[in-house]
């Protein structure tokens, strides 16, 4: 059996595609992880959970993010399009004003920041907002 | 071990009992993430502040855990209820086990 050339380069791109879509899914499942192990399996089905971010980020190094979740114990922020996801979870004391809070982020890249909130109640709820990142922030 | 870290902390000096407040932190890291590659292309090891914590008289306002996903000079915003006059307490917790730490005082009215 004999290869043409078109279809030898019809091969070598499918492959690559194939590898690209295996990359993406990976990194994406291990976000979904992290979110299982937050929740513990549990549905998210609550509303009350407030993320602000930028629509626009000229610099990937530092993108102000913003959680307000009143009620919540705890919030954890995802960057689903990082070499690791997680970027932070914050817990709230008996002390908290109020269940928000304010940070910098780094973003490798245009994607989705995802912000899960465990209320006092047991419940979770979710947010997320697609960031442009104009200059990624992971160096190397 | 990061050079030069120096913790800088916001907050009003008097407060009426049960009110809430803002609180501003930043502390100079360089958080170095464990992604990015030396001029040789070797991967520079990870470097940061994994946990923050605020207390105010021993009692927990917020604990933060942080991944190298958080900036470089790490800042937080966030707000605290002050029952009675007191102190708070900022820890940050280096990946090398060092600690830095800074309070303030707030009185009530």
């Amino acid at each position: 059996m004999s290869y043409s050339r078109r279809h030898t380069l019809a091969m070598i791109a499918g492959s690559g595609i194939t590898v690209m879509l295996g990359a993406r899914m990976a990194l994406a499942k291990s976000a979904e992880e992290m979110i299982a192990a937050f929740t513990g399996g549990a549905q998210i089905t609550g509303e009350g959970l407030t993320l602000t971010a930028p629509e626009i980020a000229e610099n990937g190094n530092t993108v102000p993010v913003e959680v307000d979740a009143p009620g919540a114990e705890a919030i954890m922020i995802l960057a689903t399009g990082n070499p690791n996801p997680d970027v932070g979870v914050f817990h709230f004391g008996p002390l908290a004003g109020a269940q928000m809070a304010s940070t910098r982020i780094r973003l490798a890249g245009t994607q989705e920041v995802v912000a899960i909130a465990r209320m006092s109640d047991g419940s979770f709820a979710r947010a997320a907002q697609e960031v442009k990142v104009t200059i990624g922030g992971c160096g190397g | 071990m990061a050079e030069n870290v120096t913790p800088r902390v916001r907050v009003p000096k008097e407060a009426a009992a049960g009110e809430v407040i803002t609180i501003k932190t930043l502390i100079s890291h360089p958080m170095e993430s464990g992604q990015r590659k030396d001029k040789e292309g070797n991967l520079i090891p990870r470097s940061i502040i994994n946990r923050f914590t605020c207390a105010f008289n021993g009692e927990t306002v917020i604990d933060v855990a942080m991944e190298p996903a958080i900036s470089t000079n790490p800042y937080f915003e966030f707000q605290a209820k002050v029952p009675q006059s007191g102190t708070f307490t900022f820890t940050w917790i280096d990946d090398d086990g060092s600690t830095y730490e800074d309070s303030k005082d707030i009185a009530v009215a």
